[in-house]
């Protein structure tokens, strides 16, 4: 069952259809990655997830009931651009952030001491948010987003402003958050963390879904049928069902193919014509990336 | 109610604690307690001794000049030429020299010194002999100085209020120091406490930290939260500057030894009145009679409604603020840096500094259909009835315009919400006045 449901939303600013019926439907305990251009709607629909601003049209459903403001505790949203109060300290300003969302002063407390001891900041709770770089300040505000255990993080591009080693991080904490029940969104234009993390993903382009569904399934959807393949010798010759889309001579004397078999030849068949040929060092399918795809349905290169 | 109230606890506490918050709180009443208190001790204090060299050719202003504590005359033969040579080495501070025909011509009196005259000696000076020249005059028409004295009569009214209560004191001078006491009070916190609701709100919005916000709470919640936050910030510096005030007064005055009549403090238990107190009392600390004068002025004070003035006060000043508040909050959405401030700026401070312009007036004619009128409409009540209530105003009048107040701060309140919940969301572009009117139409 999803834990959170879209259906036909519309969104309308006085110009322009930020929304046009976008129906999305995100399975409890997976991360779903919510992909699309700059502008395209991602953060109109974040906001209505959020509640921040309503839809023109459509519903919301949050565990199977339509969205209401009792779900708000049940939500955890870091935004793109981030912001804390500056001249406020760091403990004072999360034990804040957490009673806003619904938890007491003393269970936000004990909460917040697991979240200091692991990410080992003991030291920042009584300093101020401006007197932190930049990345302190992210750090922090994940434990905002996650501190009150949500049934629903959304993240949108999480990983800005984190060096290699805190981005792993936090990537492991997202892993870890998902493996104990939560549901993530993570909206990003990074499409190799897309492809490290997402179970599920939706692409928004010009206001409308363009695709949804599992990750595999998409790759699937979008394979072309072409196999990679190395080896010394000659392919002249070979059946021209296997077409030959180039080859690439490498440096040590062999020879790097791909191949395009039709949708319905089976792979053994080229494989043993291979053999057949020539001495094969590697063979393998060429997977599409997100990045392709991501090019593929949208028709321009993700820029971050 | 509260999410309301942990955001005003927060603001609350954020402001309180900062150090302008204090610092602000402990030196305002040092200022005000210096303020009445340095001309008083000044006055106590010994002046430095002028001494006066005068030339007078005339010999008729002998007997004129009596010494004072501040100035010492000598009268000297030396020819003006001679005298003006030494004048530097005579150890005299100032020469004047009053020519043979000073009565035909009162204009060629002189006065040298070496640096400027200062004001109050010259005109001191120049009274003394203008009164010699009236006396000889008079005395060559002959008319002698005490029957003109006696035909001087001074007329002194005191003030009367007649209402079905029967005959009472009143004091317009009192109400009209207590009345513009008020709207000057109410005037001020305004835009001081409405700019505070405004930068809290701008500084929400430049962090970006208002997205995270109000994917918990509602807008109307957040900007309710700092509206009341910011209020009890003030009220809370009221209260402090008042009793700072009387405390700190109290213990310096004791320790200069200014004579300061203690009952009529206590009698007056509220922050318009001690402050009016100061007020009438630190306007003329310098004389000799202000004792009687200050008691008189107390005297007046205390014959108004003191406990409908607080109340009244409190019940404005908190709709005011409320009001103004309100909007401060809309135009700080609207915008992303102070320096587009100033163009939402009008429609907050017209009616402000046009009700604090219209208090002179209405001070003089309390009971005109402008002042009834103005004390009606939400902007200009808070101000406005303020000046009039210590002249007393009927109660319905009262009703009516709180009842107003409280309709207008409804109304603004809504219309702030709904600029406001848009326009903490919008960054980039700079808003016109036509775009916030769209925003009050648009869907949540």
């Amino acid at each position: 069952m999803s834990i959170l449901e879209t259906r036909d939303i519309v969104k309308q600013y006085a110009q322009h259809r930020a929304l046009d019926g976008v129906s999305i439907s995100i399975p409890r305990g997976t991360i779903f990655g919510l992909l699309g251009p700059n502008g395209a709607g991602k953060t109109s629909l974040i906001r209505i997830i959020n509640q921040i601003t309503g839809p023109d049209a459509g519903e919301v459903f949050f565990d199977g009931r339509p969205l209401d403001s009792s779900h708000i505790g049940r939500i955890g949203y870091l935004p793109e651009e981030r912001g804390l109060y500056k001249k406020m300290k760091v403990g004072d300003q999360l034990l804040y952030l957490a009673q806003l969302k619904g938890l007491s002063e003393r269970q936000a407390m004990d909460k917040l001491r697991i979240w200091f001891t692991k990410f080992d900041i003991k030291t920042w709770w009584s300093k101020n948010v401006e007197d932190l770089s930049k990345g302190m300040q992210q750090k922090i505000q994940f434990v905002a987003t996650v501190l009150h255990e949500p049934d629903l993080i959304i993240l949108d591009e999480p990983f800005s402003g984190f060096d290699p080693i805190n981005a792993n991080l936090i990537k492991d904490e997202i892993l870890e958050l998902r493996d104990r029940g939560s549901t993530i969104i993570f909206s990003t234009h990074r499409m190799e963390s897309v492809e490290e993390l997402c179970d599920h993903i939706a692409l928004i382009n010009r206001s409308r879904k363009v695709l949804d569904g599992p990750k595999k399934a998409i790759k699937e959807q979008f394979k072309t049928h072409t196999y990679h393949v190395e080896y010394q010798g000659s392919i002249e010759g070979m059946n021209p069902v296997f077409h030959v889309l180039e080859s690439i001579p490498l440096e040590d004397g062999f020879t790097r193919s791909n191949i395009q078999i039709p949708p319905d030849a089976a792979v053994n068949d080229l494989v043993r014509a291979l053999i057949d040929r020539v001495a094969v060092r590697s063979f393998g399918e060429n997977i599409p990336s997100m990045n392709d795809i991501f090019i593929q349905a949208v028709g321009e290169v993700p820029t971050t | 109610m509260k999410t309301i109230f942990l955001i005003l606890k927060r603001e609350y506490l954020v402001r309180v604690k900062k150090k302008s918050f204090l610092i602000m709180t402990f030196l305002t009443p040092l200022l005000m307690t210096g303020l009445w208190l340095v001309p008083v001790y000044m006055a106590t204090k010994n002046v430095d001794v002028k001494r006066v060299e005068v030339v007078d050719e005339s010999n008729l202003f002998g007997k004129t000049f009596k010494n004072t504590k501040e100035l010492n005359y000598q009268f000297v033969k030396t020819p003006i030429e001679q005298a003006k040579k030494n004048f530097a080495k005579s150890g005299y501070d100032v020469l004047v020299y009053i020519p043979k025909q000073i009565i035909q011509q009162p204009n060629d009196l002189k006065i040298y010194a070496e640096n400027n005259v200062s004001l109050t000696i010259q005109s001191g000076i120049e009274d003394s002999i203008e009164q010699e020249i009236e006396n000889i005059k008079l005395l060559q028409a002959g008319i002698d100085r005490k029957v003109l004295d006696d035909t001087k009569v001074r007329v002194s009214a005191d003030t009367y209020s007649l209402s079905e209560e029967g005959e009472r004191d009143s004091s317009s001078g009192a109400a009209s120091a207590i009345g513009y006491l008020c709207a000057i009070m109410i005037y001020g916190t305004t835009f001081l406490y409405g700019a505070q609701v405004m930068r809290g709100v701008m500084e929400e919005k430049t962090n970006r930290i208002v997205e995270v916000i109000i994917s918990s709470v509602k807008p109307f919640q957040l900007m309710a939260g700092k509206i009341i936050g910011v209020a009890l910030v003030g009220l809370t510096q009221f209260m402090l500057w008042i009793m700072l005030t009387i405390g700190l007064s109290s213990v310096m005055s004791s320790v200069l030894g200014v004579e300061r009549p203690q009952p009529v403090a206590m009698q007056m238990a509220g922050g318009a009145g001690a402050a009016a107190m100061q007020d009438v009392q630190g306007a003329k600390p310098a004389q000799r009679t202000s004792s009687n004068v200050v008691t008189k002025a107390l005297k007046a004070v205390g014959t108004l409604n003191i406990p409908l003035i607080i109340t009244c006060f409190l019940i404005y000043f908190i709709g005011g603020y409320l009001i103004y508040s309100a909007l401060f909050a809309a135009v700080g959405s609207a915008v992303d840096a102070e320096a587009d401030v100033q163009q939402f700026m009008l429609p907050i401070t017209i009616p402000l500094i046009l009700s604090f312009i219209m208090a002179q007036f209405v001070i003089r004619d309390p009971n005109g259909t402008m002042a009834v009128w103005l004390s009606m409409i939400p902007f200009t009540s808070p101000i406005i009835m303020m000046v009039r209530i210590p002249f007393g105003v009927p109660i319905w009048e009262i009703l009516v315009s709180v009842t107003l107040l409280v309709l207008g701060f409804i109304g603004t309140a809504w219309l702030a919400a709904r600029i406001y919940r848009v326009g903490i969301l919008m960054y980039g572009k700079k808003p016109t006045y036509r775009e916030l009117s769209k925003w009050l139409f648009y869907k949540a």
